[in-house]
Protein backbone atom coordinates (compact mmCIF):
# COMPACT_ATOMS: atom_id res chain seq x y z
CA UNK A 1 0.00 0.00 0.00
CA UNK A 2 1.21 3.63 -0.76
CA UNK A 3 -0.01 6.45 0.79
CA UNK A 4 0.44 10.43 -1.22
CA UNK A 5 -0.51 13.21 1.01
CA UNK A 6 -0.79 16.76 -0.56
CA UNK A 7 -1.79 19.70 1.26
CA UNK A 8 -2.08 23.06 -0.09
CA UNK A 9 -2.79 26.80 0.50
CA UNK A 10 -6.57 27.30 -0.65
CA UNK A 11 -6.00 28.86 -3.86
CA UNK A 12 -7.27 28.33 -6.98
CA UNK A 13 -3.74 28.13 -8.97
CA UNK A 14 -2.95 25.17 -6.56
CA UNK A 15 -5.85 23.23 -7.99
CA UNK A 16 -4.20 22.25 -11.29
CA UNK A 17 -1.33 20.83 -9.04
CA UNK A 18 -3.39 18.79 -7.30
CA UNK A 19 -5.24 17.31 -10.12
CA UNK A 20 -1.64 16.82 -11.95
CA UNK A 21 -0.83 14.60 -8.78
CA UNK A 22 -3.86 12.85 -8.00
CA UNK A 23 -3.51 11.71 -11.70
CA UNK A 24 -0.39 10.48 -11.61
CA UNK A 25 -1.02 8.35 -8.44
CA UNK A 26 -4.12 7.08 -10.07
CA UNK A 27 -1.62 5.89 -13.13
CA UNK A 28 0.91 4.79 -11.08
CA UNK A 29 -2.08 2.51 -9.00
CA UNK A 30 -3.24 0.68 -12.17
CA UNK A 31 -6.31 2.94 -12.70
CA UNK A 32 -7.25 2.14 -15.99
CA UNK A 33 -6.75 5.00 -18.88
CA UNK A 34 -9.84 5.54 -19.82
CA UNK A 35 -11.06 6.37 -16.41
CA UNK A 36 -7.86 8.64 -16.01
CA UNK A 37 -9.70 11.81 -17.37
CA UNK A 38 -12.78 11.49 -14.57
CA UNK A 39 -10.23 11.02 -12.18
CA UNK A 40 -8.72 14.66 -13.48
CA UNK A 41 -12.10 16.16 -13.79
CA UNK A 42 -13.25 14.52 -9.64
CA UNK A 43 -10.36 15.34 -8.03
CA UNK A 44 -10.67 18.97 -9.72
CA UNK A 45 -14.04 19.61 -8.25
CA UNK A 46 -13.31 18.24 -4.97
CA UNK A 47 -10.51 20.49 -4.47
CA UNK A 48 -12.56 23.55 -6.08
CA UNK A 49 -15.05 22.96 -3.87
CA UNK A 50 -12.74 22.74 -0.87
CA UNK A 51 -11.09 26.09 -1.80
CA UNK A 52 -14.08 27.86 -2.16
CA UNK A 53 -15.57 27.30 0.75
CA UNK A 54 -12.25 28.36 2.52
CA UNK A 55 -12.44 31.64 0.64
CA UNK A 56 -16.09 31.68 1.89
CA UNK A 57 -15.08 31.28 5.27
CA UNK A 58 -11.84 33.53 5.50
CA UNK A 59 -9.93 30.15 6.28
CA UNK A 60 -6.34 29.72 5.81
CA UNK A 61 -5.79 25.94 6.86
CA UNK A 62 -4.21 24.15 4.01
CA UNK A 63 -7.07 21.88 1.56
CA UNK A 64 -5.72 18.52 2.56
CA UNK A 65 -5.69 15.60 -0.40
CA UNK A 66 -4.73 11.86 0.29
CA UNK A 67 -4.42 9.31 -1.57
CA UNK A 68 -3.95 5.56 -1.28
CA UNK A 69 -3.98 2.48 -3.45
CA UNK A 70 -4.78 -0.39 -1.05
CA UNK A 71 -6.25 -2.49 -3.41
CA UNK A 72 -8.78 0.12 -4.77
CA UNK A 73 -7.37 3.73 -5.53
CA UNK A 74 -9.26 6.20 -3.28
CA UNK A 75 -8.75 10.23 -2.60
CA UNK A 76 -10.42 11.86 0.38
CA UNK A 77 -10.42 15.52 0.11
CA UNK A 78 -10.77 17.58 3.20
CA UNK A 79 -11.71 21.07 3.72
CA UNK A 80 -11.68 22.80 7.60
CA UNK A 81 -15.17 25.08 6.82
CA UNK A 82 -18.53 24.56 8.86
CA UNK A 83 -20.19 21.27 8.31
CA UNK A 84 -23.35 22.86 7.79
CA UNK A 85 -21.67 24.44 4.83
CA UNK A 86 -20.71 21.56 3.03
CA UNK A 87 -22.91 18.52 3.67
CA UNK A 88 -25.85 20.62 1.99
CA UNK A 89 -25.00 19.73 -2.12
CA UNK A 90 -27.50 19.42 -4.53
CA UNK A 91 -27.59 18.83 -8.33
CA UNK A 92 -29.64 21.64 -10.14
CA UNK A 93 -32.53 20.69 -12.73
CA UNK A 94 -31.97 21.81 -16.40
CA UNK A 95 -34.66 24.20 -16.30
CA UNK A 96 -33.04 25.67 -13.24
CA UNK A 97 -29.56 26.15 -14.78
CA UNK A 98 -30.16 28.71 -17.11
CA UNK A 99 -32.47 30.79 -15.31
CA UNK A 100 -32.09 34.14 -14.35
CA UNK A 101 -32.58 34.61 -10.79
CA UNK A 102 -29.67 31.50 -10.03
CA UNK A 103 -26.56 32.85 -8.92
CA UNK A 104 -23.10 31.98 -10.60
CA UNK A 105 -22.10 30.37 -7.23
CA UNK A 106 -24.93 28.71 -6.72
CA UNK A 107 -24.53 27.17 -10.75
CA UNK A 108 -21.41 26.73 -10.02
CA UNK A 109 -21.94 24.53 -6.88
CA UNK A 110 -25.00 22.53 -7.92
CA UNK A 111 -22.85 22.00 -11.25
CA UNK A 112 -19.62 20.84 -9.60
CA UNK A 113 -22.08 18.18 -7.31
CA UNK A 114 -23.25 17.14 -10.56
CA UNK A 115 -20.21 16.24 -11.95
CA UNK A 116 -18.64 14.47 -8.83
CA UNK A 117 -21.75 12.60 -8.28
CA UNK A 118 -21.92 11.58 -12.48
CA UNK A 119 -18.77 10.68 -13.02
CA UNK A 120 -17.83 8.90 -9.07
CA UNK A 121 -19.85 5.95 -8.73
CA UNK A 122 -18.36 5.33 -5.28
CA UNK A 123 -18.74 9.09 -3.25
CA UNK A 124 -19.23 9.73 0.00
CA UNK A 125 -19.26 13.54 1.44
CA UNK A 126 -19.32 13.33 5.26
CA UNK A 127 -18.42 15.03 8.20
CA UNK A 128 -14.75 14.63 9.18
CA UNK A 129 -14.03 12.25 12.25
CA UNK A 130 -12.10 15.18 14.26
CA UNK A 131 -12.28 18.84 14.14
CA UNK A 132 -14.42 20.51 11.70
CA UNK A 133 -15.02 20.01 8.29
CA UNK A 134 -15.88 17.60 5.58
CA UNK A 135 -14.61 15.33 3.59
CA UNK A 136 -14.81 14.10 0.02
CA UNK A 137 -14.29 10.70 -0.46
CA UNK A 138 -13.89 8.82 -4.58
CA UNK A 139 -12.72 5.40 -5.24
CA UNK A 140 -11.95 4.32 -8.11
CA UNK A 141 -10.96 0.17 -9.11
CA UNK A 142 -7.45 -0.37 -9.86
CA UNK A 143 -6.47 -3.13 -12.33
CA UNK A 144 -7.29 -4.40 -15.88
CA UNK B 1 -0.98 23.76 -20.23
CA UNK B 2 -2.48 27.57 -20.16
CA UNK B 3 -5.30 29.26 -21.30
CA UNK B 4 -5.52 30.45 -24.88
CA UNK B 5 -8.03 32.91 -25.81
CA UNK B 6 -8.37 34.42 -29.76
CA UNK B 7 -11.20 36.20 -31.19
CA UNK B 8 -12.55 36.16 -34.67
CA UNK B 9 -15.37 37.09 -36.82
CA UNK B 10 -17.48 35.18 -38.88
CA UNK B 11 -19.78 37.44 -40.44
CA UNK B 12 -22.17 38.57 -37.68
CA UNK B 13 -20.85 36.09 -35.10
CA UNK B 14 -17.90 36.66 -32.98
CA UNK B 15 -15.96 33.16 -32.22
CA UNK B 16 -13.53 33.30 -29.68
CA UNK B 17 -11.72 30.36 -29.80
CA UNK B 18 -10.73 28.42 -26.38
CA UNK B 19 -7.99 26.33 -25.91
CA UNK B 20 -5.69 24.75 -23.05
CA UNK B 21 -7.44 24.54 -19.29
CA UNK B 22 -10.67 26.04 -18.14
CA UNK B 23 -10.57 25.90 -14.43
CA UNK B 24 -10.98 27.59 -11.39
CA UNK B 25 -8.00 29.95 -12.13
CA UNK B 26 -8.14 30.45 -15.78
CA UNK B 27 -11.96 31.20 -15.65
CA UNK B 28 -11.91 34.63 -14.60
CA UNK B 29 -9.66 35.25 -17.52
CA UNK B 30 -12.93 33.97 -20.23
CA UNK B 31 -15.04 35.46 -17.77
CA UNK B 32 -13.40 39.22 -18.44
CA UNK B 33 -12.89 38.43 -22.04
CA UNK B 34 -16.71 37.24 -22.78
CA UNK B 35 -17.83 40.67 -20.85
CA UNK B 36 -15.29 42.96 -22.98
CA UNK B 37 -17.16 41.19 -26.17
CA UNK B 38 -20.51 41.36 -24.97
CA UNK B 39 -19.85 45.04 -23.49
CA UNK B 40 -18.22 46.28 -26.67
CA UNK B 41 -21.32 45.33 -28.57
CA UNK B 42 -21.26 41.54 -29.68
CA UNK B 43 -23.99 40.12 -30.23
CA UNK B 44 -23.87 36.72 -31.47
CA UNK B 45 -21.21 35.01 -29.72
CA UNK B 46 -19.93 31.49 -30.73
CA UNK B 47 -17.47 29.89 -28.34
CA UNK B 48 -15.47 27.60 -30.35
CA UNK B 49 -14.09 24.99 -27.15
CA UNK B 50 -12.26 22.49 -29.70
CA UNK B 51 -8.55 23.59 -28.40
CA UNK B 52 -9.66 23.06 -25.15
CA UNK B 53 -8.39 19.84 -23.14
CA UNK B 54 -9.94 20.37 -19.79
CA UNK B 55 -13.17 22.44 -18.81
CA UNK B 56 -14.52 22.41 -15.22
CA UNK B 57 -18.07 23.31 -13.39
CA UNK B 58 -16.41 26.88 -12.95
CA UNK B 59 -15.70 27.29 -16.48
CA UNK B 60 -19.20 25.84 -17.08
CA UNK B 61 -20.71 28.50 -15.10
CA UNK B 62 -19.04 31.31 -17.32
CA UNK B 63 -20.12 30.18 -19.77
CA UNK B 64 -23.78 29.90 -18.43
CA UNK B 65 -23.33 33.74 -17.55
CA UNK B 66 -22.29 34.28 -20.68
CA UNK B 67 -25.78 32.86 -22.31
CA UNK B 68 -28.04 34.57 -19.60
CA UNK B 69 -26.47 38.02 -20.41
CA UNK B 70 -26.61 37.45 -24.44
CA UNK B 71 -30.53 36.26 -24.50
CA UNK B 72 -31.66 39.06 -22.19
CA UNK B 73 -29.60 41.17 -24.81
CA UNK B 74 -31.78 39.96 -27.54
CA UNK B 75 -28.35 38.06 -28.92
CA UNK B 76 -27.37 34.71 -29.15
CA UNK B 77 -24.52 32.38 -27.68
CA UNK B 78 -23.70 28.67 -29.23
CA UNK B 79 -21.02 26.41 -28.61
CA UNK B 80 -18.79 24.49 -30.27
CA UNK B 81 -17.69 21.06 -29.22
CA UNK B 82 -16.83 17.74 -31.06
CA UNK B 83 -14.50 16.18 -28.00
CA UNK B 84 -16.90 13.12 -26.39
CA UNK B 85 -14.73 13.91 -22.87
CA UNK B 86 -15.89 17.36 -23.08
CA UNK B 87 -19.65 16.32 -24.56
CA UNK B 88 -20.36 13.76 -21.37
CA UNK B 89 -19.32 16.81 -18.92
CA UNK B 90 -22.40 18.69 -20.88
CA UNK B 91 -24.92 15.56 -20.63
CA UNK B 92 -23.92 14.65 -16.87
CA UNK B 93 -24.62 18.40 -15.56
CA UNK B 94 -27.80 18.41 -18.14
CA UNK B 95 -26.23 21.74 -19.82
CA UNK B 96 -26.87 19.92 -23.34
CA UNK B 97 -30.17 20.44 -22.64
CA UNK B 98 -29.08 24.58 -22.16
CA UNK B 99 -26.21 25.36 -24.59
CA UNK B 100 -27.24 25.01 -28.47
CA UNK B 101 -23.85 22.65 -28.85
CA UNK B 102 -22.75 22.31 -32.37
CA UNK B 103 -19.39 19.86 -34.06
CA UNK B 104 -18.10 22.61 -36.39
CA UNK B 105 -18.10 26.55 -36.29
CA UNK B 106 -19.84 26.73 -39.94
CA UNK B 107 -22.30 24.63 -38.21
CA UNK B 108 -22.78 27.08 -34.75
CA UNK B 109 -23.42 30.39 -37.48
CA UNK B 110 -26.12 28.34 -39.84
CA UNK B 111 -27.94 27.36 -37.29
CA UNK B 112 -28.65 30.42 -35.28
CA UNK B 113 -32.05 31.33 -35.59
CA UNK B 114 -31.99 35.15 -34.09
CA UNK B 115 -31.42 36.56 -37.46
CA UNK B 116 -27.66 36.33 -37.43
CA UNK B 117 -27.42 33.07 -39.62
CA UNK B 118 -24.84 33.30 -42.20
Amino acid sequence: MATVRLSFSPAPVHVRTARLVGVAVARRAGVREDLLDEVRLAIGEACTRAVALHRQYGLHDPVLVEMSDAGQYAVRVVDRAPIEAGIGLAALPPDELADESLTDEALTTGVGFALLAGFVEDLQVRPVDEGVGTEVRMVWPVGR
Amino acid sequence: MELSLATRTVGEHTVLEVGGEVDVYTAPRLRERLLELIDGGARHVVVDLGRVDFLDSTGLGVLVGALKRLRSAGGSFALVCDKEPLLKIFRITALDQVFPLHPTVDAAVGADTTGAGA
